[in-house]
């Protein structure tokens, strides 16, 4: 079911999945920031944690999948490069998030600024009528 | 601004929000729990909602929906997971189709709120997480279009128009 007008044309909902999937994983975040900060191979990736040659490629393949990574062929060597516009518009996503609930807390702020401050709550119009004493005669 | 943090947890797919506000914990606890009240903040300003029930007791089920700016509707449910009156409130909030029932097209999301006093204020925390990316985005499509400006000039046109409750 589609509700209102997709607010990333560029990324499905899968998409967005996949991306949160792939930053799931302390290894995968590590990599994707040392590739925003410095392009590196798979191999230079792959000497910088205990496990196989085998299991960065293919966190490599997890982060080349949700677009956080690409790889550019350079001679014999596969160059992984992040992708800063797939993280931006993760963080676009949050921050819509946080958007609502800094509307509903303006919302609720102007509620409570309605009612003065320490003054007990307003009697219904029932109460005031039997709360009024009878007029001095 | 009353919002004074929020953090976000992109492994858990949770999001922290705390405020503070300048009223007693029993007058913030009325925002969730009146639905007069509740229905007044919580839907984004294009698409208000409405609280048709509203049972805030453990196992309590709510039913609210909230009105986009063609006169569709978008059902959505709670349910209260546990109560801590007036400190604490646990419950899941989903969408649900024409006829009240949870929606197959997202997963609901979890939400915690303690309010706490803190020198004569009162702090909101709320905690929600989401099943995936997806239930989140669903979502947001609601209203979320609309810029901050806007928002808060409805807010305040429907304050104006309505009497102190």
């Amino acid at each position: 079911m589609v509700v209102g007008e997709r607010f990333d044309s560029e990324l499905s909902a899968a998409d967005v999945d996949r991306v949160f999937q792939a930053l799931a994983d302390a290894t995968r975040r590590d990599i994707v920031d040392r590739v925003l900060q410095r392009e590196a191979s798979v191999t230079e990736l792959a000497e910088r944690y205990t496990m196989s040659f085998a299991a960065v490629q293919k966190h490599v393949a997890v982060l080349e999948r949700a677009s956080l990574v690409t790889k550019v062929r350079s001679g014999r060597e596969q160059l992984v490069h992040g992708n800063p516009d797939m993280l931006r518009l993760v963080t676009r996503l949050l921050d819509r998030y946080e958007d609502l609930w800094r509307r509903r807390t303006a919302a609720i702020e102007d509620i409570l600024a309605e009612d003065p401050p320490s003054a007990p709550p307003a009697p219904t119009l029932a109460q005031s009528v039997e709360d009024t004493p009878p007029p001095q005669k | 601004m009353p919002l004074i943090e929020s953090k976000r947890d992109v492994d858990t797919l949770s999001m922290t929000f705390v405020a503070e506000f300048d009223a007693d914990v029993e007058r913030v606890w009325q925002l969730w729990e009146d639905p007069r009240q509740l229905e007044r903040w919580w839907g984004p300003p294009t698409y208000p909602a409405t609280f048709d029930s509203h049972d805030f007791v453990v196992g309590g089920r709510s039913a609210y929906h909230m009105t986009g700016p063609d006169g569709e509707l978008f059902r959505g449910w709670w349910t209260v997971d546990a109560i801590d009156a007036p400190h604490r409130i646990e419950f899941t909030d989903g969408f649900a189709d024409e006829n009240g029932e949870p929606a197959d097209f997202a997963e609901p999301s979890h939400g915690v709120v303690t309010l706490e006093e803190v020198a004569g204020k009162t702090r909101m925390t709320v905690v929600s997480t989401f099943a995936n990316a997806e239930s989140l985005e669903q979502m947001l499509q609601m209203g979320m279009e609309e810029g901050m400006r806007e928002a808060i000039g409805q807010i305040d046109a429907i304050l104006a128009s309505q009497p102190v409750i």
